[in-house]
């Protein structure tokens, strides 16, 4: 499929793809961020992810809504309150959720999928009464918009270094919650031994709540960035909660590390192998070959091996 | 290792067998050999690797280096099941039964007939599979729970469920591990006793604290620490040791 | 419990009373359409029967079974679509004797894995045979590899959606998101009118049946006893010397295969198979039929795709709004507080009032209804 092109179109294609899978990069970081901790820390399958984020990107819809009718002088930097707000809202529904499903369904993780796919449903129906089944899209200010002229041949727009170097915050900051925080090493006790933590004076029941609206935060943040790459439907979120997952199980469920390392190739061949074949045969090719290697290798990219 | 042994001789050969994990050797080049009809004991401190030991005879942990060989047969390349069906039997640490089936249902699949997916479609509750349940659960004391869910038992009724589960199975080689821990002094005794009759005629790997218990049955010790031998040989000769000695009373 | 005959006397009464609702009740009270509608739903419960031996007894829930569904749906509807694509059929076409869709999308001859389907009786091996083995390659490199539980419901999961997309895709060879509509006849014979939907119906029962009892000879085979034992303890399967991963493999195969089936049924009774039968919504709402009717129990399994169906199709009529909130509850509900659906409710709750009425012994037509649900944790 290459021999119609010439060495320097190939460079320039792969560049040019290279950045617009990097914005679909960050996407799926983000998604698979929220998703790595409920799954990766929790063992919890969430299939309701998907529809936490479309909350945050409704949430950012309504907050520019907000700011056009009534603080046009300030539109410029609604984006970085509707984040907050966005994860304010997918955090606080998550903290609820798992008080009132979740916390149920620790030890049946099988019927964890269910429970929260029948949320899924229901938050989708509550999306299409509340907001209507059309898609809605968010006004950018007008600094994000535009591109930067790198070279003559390659421009990079502004809002996807925006999303990018967002992406690259939340990491960091994700990180640093997990690993360095005293809230995260009591979120990793839980993990390896509930029991043990519980014993040792953390509340576990507490750890579980903050973790899970976290996760559902995150999601919420990733909801402001996918505004900026498309619009918000009801059902937006579930066409990515598979792919999502594929992200988290690829890169090895309790590895940050992986995530970011598996995101970053599955959306990196999905968007050069899109410009040589039709869209929906780059994600078959993309998913097949995700799935075939999951089968040579179930633990993902990174796994450790512990002793049981 | 000083013995100078054909391995052939041996029922297991274990030799210079190693597993790490991330680094940390859990079992560290380790020899030993068990005869037809011994009954072999392995004591240690926690963690001195002896279930890690059984796991890897019976294939549940994949060895990092060296070699099981049982019967001439190397077990490090089979599968558990594989493993199971060369002779080998394993009782773990708690109690690992059916909760969902009945006691016979229990005994009737460790039942050494019908292992492929044709065959225990094809199985038949015939007589003298009836009456091979029916014998091993007299063994174990539950020949009048038999239609009990195994739910129901206590732990350490679950216990002999299990012992009875190997039984059934009559591996040439029988590994336990802490057959008696958490049970009651009543439970203990009946069990002494049940394990007395059913490690006669096949080979015997247990792991077990209780002292009393280890000097009734066992043939020969080995004292195991950081995934090393420490000591091996009579109990006599293991108490005496100074280097076990040491590693018990120093702690 | 310790007979080994693989139906027993309060089964059989269960069996019986199925019978009588399929056989004579319903097709007395219904009209066609009504009838037909039954049909397409006792297509799902294939599906449920399939996700009982697999689900509810292995403990391996598949998210993908639309695939199965799908795969043997598809091939049905390639028999047919052929058959309706007869030269005289299709001489307006630039291409005359390619199906409708083919000639649309500027192809020119019969691609030529189509051509085996010119033949019936290729088309039923294929039915059993192509999601049979696909289900054998994807249980094989899963279970062999330890892959279970969450992983492996994601997995399908991710086999249905990359499906979908791929016969939406190519429309050239596989009809795109419009599916293989204007199937016609069955060897000359028209599926279309009243009388054949009516033979079909019964046509299908019958099948029905035929997989009722393979499932009740499974169940109650030792093979189905180590499902159970396996989904509670694998290890301790595994170091009583069988192969877990072959059993599994063998469970996935006949839920596959089951799916597989109904798939050809709906072909044959709604006479048009599409990609929105394959995906991730359909997958996972075919779960939800089994789980309602009790993920334990092979007539629940029917009884509980039945009622979903029903109260879809009516709710979804007089409210769509509503529909979505009934069905996201339902998943909900089914899962905190009923774990083994409606068998559940009628072995602990209804069951034994009736016994106490009649005072008639323990009859307890749920079978293993009971008993708690246990999963399998998901493999490391």
């Amino acid at each position: 499929m290459f021999g119609d092109y010439s060495i320097g179109d190939l460079g320039s294609i792969f560049v040019m793809q290279g950045f617009a899978g990097l914005i679909l990069f960050s996407v799926y970081v983000l998604m698979a961020l929220g998703l790595a901790i409920i799954f990766g820390q929790m063992g919890v399958i969430n299939m309701a992810h998907g529809e936490f984020m479309i909350l945050g990107a409704y949430v950012t819809w309504m907050t520019s809504n907000v700011f056009q009718a009534y603080l046009p002088g300030l539109f410029a930097g609604y984006f970085f309150l509707a984040m907050i707000l966005a994860f304010i809202a997918s955090g606080a529904l998550g903290m609820l959720v798992e008080w009132a499903l979740i916390r149920h369904l620790y030890k049946r993780p099988l019927d964890t999928l269910l429970a929260t796919w029948g949320l899924s449903l229901i938050l989708q129906q509550a999306y299409r009464s509340v907001f209507g089944a059309r898609e809605v899209g968010v006004e950018l200010p007008q600094w994000m918009l535009g591109s930067l002229h790198v070279t003559d041949s390659i421009e990079v727009p502004i809002n996807g270094i925006f999303v990018m170097c967002l992406t690259v915050l939340i990491t960091l900051a994700v990180a640093y919650i997990m690993y360095k925080s005293r809230w995260g090493r009591q979120v990793r006790a839980v993990v390896q031994n509930r029991v043990m933590a519980g014993a040792v004076g953390i509340n576990t029941e507490k750890v579980d709540r903050y973790t899970f609206a976290l996760g559902c935060g995150i999601a919420g943040v990733a909801g402001s960035a996918f505004t900026m790459i498309g619009s918000t439907g009801p059902t937006s979120g579930q066409l990515y909660i598979v792919d999502t997952f594929l992200v988290v199980v690829f890169g090895g469920a309790a590895s940050l590390l992986g995530t970011i390392a598996s995101a970053f190739s599955i959306s990196q061949t999905q968007s050069t192998l899109e410009f040589f074949m039709s869209g929906s045969m780059a994600k078959v090719l993309t998913l097949l070959a995700v799935v075939g290697i999951l089968m040579l290798r179930p633990q993902g990219l990174f796994a450790l091996k512990v002793r049981k | 290792m000083l013995i100078g042994h054909q391995p052939k001789e041996f029922l297991l050969a274990v030799e210079a067998l190693t597993v790490s994990f991330d680094g940390f050797k859990a079992v560290n080049d380790l020899s030993f050999y068990v005869e037809e009809n011994e009954i072999r004991v392995i004591i240690g401190p926690n963690g001195a690797g002896k279930t890690t030991v059984l796991d890897l005879i019976c294939g549940k942990t994949k060895a990092t280096s060296g070699s099981i060989q049982f019967r001439g047969k190397e077990l490090t390349k089979l599968k558990e099941n594989e493993i199971v069906q060369a002779g080998v039997g394993r009782k773990f640490q708690t109690p690992s039964i059916y909760d969902d089936l009945t006691v016979f249902e229990n005994l009737e699949i460790s039942y050494p007939k019908g292992r492929s997916v044709y065959g225990a479609l094809t199985f038949k509750r015939d007589a003298a599979v009836r009456a091979r349940v029916e014998e091993v659960a007299e063994m174990i004391f539950l020949k009048d729970r038999l239609d009990t869910g195994a739910d129901l038992l206590s732990h350490g009724q679950k216990q002999w469920l299990e012992i009875g589960m190997l039984l059934i199975q009559d591996p040439e080689l029988l590994m336990l591990d802490e057959p008696v821990a958490g049970m009651s002094v009543s439970e203990r005794v009946k069990t002494a006793e049940l394990l007395n009759r059913i490690i006669k005629d096949r080979s015997v790997l247990v792991i077990e604290h209780d002292m009393k218990f280890v000097e009734d049955i066992a043939h020969k010790v080995t004292v195991l620490n950081q995934g090393q031998i420490l000591s091996e040989g009579t109990m006599d000769k293991v108490k005496n040791d100074p280097k076990v000695i040491e590693v018990y009373l120093g702690h | 419990m310790t007979d080994n005959r693989f139906v027993n006397k309060s089964e059989l009464i269960g069996i019986l009373l199925l019978a009588a609702l399929l056989v004579v009740i319903l097709p007395l009270f219904l009209d066609v359409f009504r009838l037909n509608l039954v049909a397409k739903y006792l297509t799902y419960a294939f599906v449920a029967l399939g996700l009982v031996i697999c689900w509810g007894y292995g403990g391996i829930l598949s998210l993908g079974q639309g695939v199965f569904f799908g795969l043997g749906g598809y091939c049905m509807a390639m028999f047919l679509k052929l058959e309706a694509s007869s030269v005289e059929n299709t001489k307006i076409q630039s291409t005359p004797g390619i199906p409708d869709f083919m000639d649309w999308n500027q192809i020119t001859a019969l691609p030529m894995f189509w051509k085996p389907f010119h033949s019936l009786t290729f088309t039923v091996i294929a039915i059993v045979l192509v999601p049979g083995l696909f289900a054998l390659i994807i249980g094989a490199a899963m279970f062999k590899r330890r892959v279970g539980g969450t992983y492996f419901a994601i997995i399908t999961q991710a086999v249905a959606a990359i499906l979908t997309i791929l016969i939406v895709g190519q429309q050239g060879y596989t009809g795109g998101i419009n599916g293989m509509t204007d199937l016609r006849t069955l060897k000359g014979w028209d599926i279309r009118p009243d009388h054949a939907k009516i033979v079909l119906y019964f046509f299908e029962v019958g099948c029905l049946f035929v997989c009722i009892f393979i499932a009740q000879f499974i169940r109650h085979s030792k093979l189905g006893r180590i499902l159970v034992a396996m989904r509670d303890k694998e290890d301790r399967v595994r170091f009583s010397g069988y192969s877990v991963a072959n059993f599994k493999i063998f469970a996935f195969c006949v839920s596959a295969v089951f799916a597989a089936i109904g798939g050809a049924m709906f072909a044959l009774n709604v006479g048009f198979m599409s990609p929105s039968f394959v995906g991730i919504v359909p997958s996972i709402e075919m779960v939800i039929y089994t789980a309602v009717g009790g993920r334990l129990s092979i007539l629940g399994a029917i009884y509980g795709t039945l009622l979903v169906n029903f109260a879809k199709t009516s709710l979804s009529e007089s409210f769509p709004e509503l529909w979505l909130f009934g069905l996201g509850g339902l998943f909900i509900a089914v899962v905190l507080a009923f774990p083994n659906g409606l068998a559940g409710i009628w072995g602990d709750y209804i069951a034994p009032q009736i016994a106490r009425l009649f005072n008639s012994g323990n009859s307890k037509p749920g079978g293993w209804a009971g008993k708690p649900v246990a999963d399998s944790t998901p493999a490391e």
